[in-house]
């Protein structure tokens, strides 16, 4: 049993459980979005002295940062409890992409060691930071991220979500498309 | 004792979203070159059973645990908003792997660089608060 859960999962079983998180976070009465957390760290840090939009009780969105910490520990048991090591099964074609740009020798890891193994050097911080920086901002412009508008606002045919799910693929393909080329 | 359900409900996600491989950078980069079904495959199952959950407690008006009526509230319509946000987001998606989701499962699989994107995506998220009257919505 154990051996069949440390293979990675195929994606008809992990999508139904995404699905049954959204379930039990509304039979709590909670939305499931996890971008608001980032609005509601940034309160508590202060940033209410600086913005309007920072001034709300961000007591009441404990119950999410609780989620979040559960995020954190679930991440840490399934890489050290219940995973072989086996690198994601991605296709050839974008091995060989990856390769070419110089991302990969080979596939390993569940993540690139070149961009995610901090190396010290000045192009991988900013390369880390200016995504940090256009995640935050984006999906508080957007008002949610893929837990938010892919999964909750489309599950409840909301046409601002479609918009929203359009815009991330639009964003997605300028940068893996026309920007990576250029910076790798 | 009621707040350890929310925790509880995380570490479930953080698992999912590890084994799913949807917190792998290489699964977003290939799911954003079109090459391959598994992002698409658990975008749509999480989807149409997430719209089968939403119609189900709609028609049978379920109640959450405190005996409350389950509310979905609309989203105010614009295009504006949804789709530059949707597109900065989505840049951002694509450069790191990581959204605000599968970023804390990361940290807690010990890629501390996660880190750096998650500091620099609250001081995004602080920006955005700060030109917030300033921009088009």
């Amino acid at each position: 049993m154990l051996e069949i859960i440390q293979k990675p999962w195929p994606w008809y079983i992990s999508g139904p459980l995404i699905a049954l998180i959204m379930y039990l976070l509304l039979r709590q009465g909670k939305d499931f979005g996890m971008s608001n957390n980032l609005r509601t760290m940034c309160s508590i840090v202060g940033a209410g002295k600086t913005s309007s939009f920072f001034r709300f009780d961000w007591k009441a969105q404990i119950w999410n940062l609780l989620v979040v910490l559960g995020t954190i520990i679930g991440g840490f048991i399934a890489h050290f409890c219940l995973s072989d090591g086996t690198p994601p099964a991605i296709n050839n074609a974008s091995i060989a992409d990856l390769q070419a740009l110089g991302i990969i020798d080979k596939l390993q890891g569940y993540m690139p060691d070149s961009l995610f193994l901090f190396d010290g050097s000045l192009f991988q911080f900013l390369l880390l930071s200016i995504g940090g920086l256009l995640i935050g901002f984006g999906t508080r412009y957007a008002g949610g991220c893929s837990s938010g508008h892919a999964i909750s606002g489309l599950s409840n045919f909301q046409l601002p979500s479609l918009i929203a799910v359009i815009g991330f693929f639009i964003g997605g393909i300028i940068m893996i498309h026309f920007i990576f080329p250029l910076i790798f | 004792m009621k707040q350890l359900k929310f925790v509880l409900i995380g570490i479930l996600f953080g698992i999912i979203l590890y084994k799913s491989e949807a917190a792998s950078w290489y699964r977003i980069y290939e799911m954003f070159q079109f090459r391959s079904f598994h992002m698409y495959g658990i975008i749509g199952t999480a989807l149409t059973t997430a719209i089968l959950i939403v119609q189900i407690i709609k028609r049978k008006n379920v109640k959450d645990t405190n005996g409350l009526p389950i509310q979905f509230i609309d989203k105010k319509k614009s295009i504006t908003r949804y789709l530059l946000g949707g597109t900065i987001f989505g840049l951002g998606w694509a450069l790191t792997g990581a959204c605000p989701g599968p970023m804390f499962a990361l940290l807690g699989a010990e890629y501390w660089t996660l880190g750096i994107v998650l500091i620099f995506a609250l001081i995004g998220t602080w920006i955005y608060g700060l030109l917030q009257n300033k921009l088009p919505h």
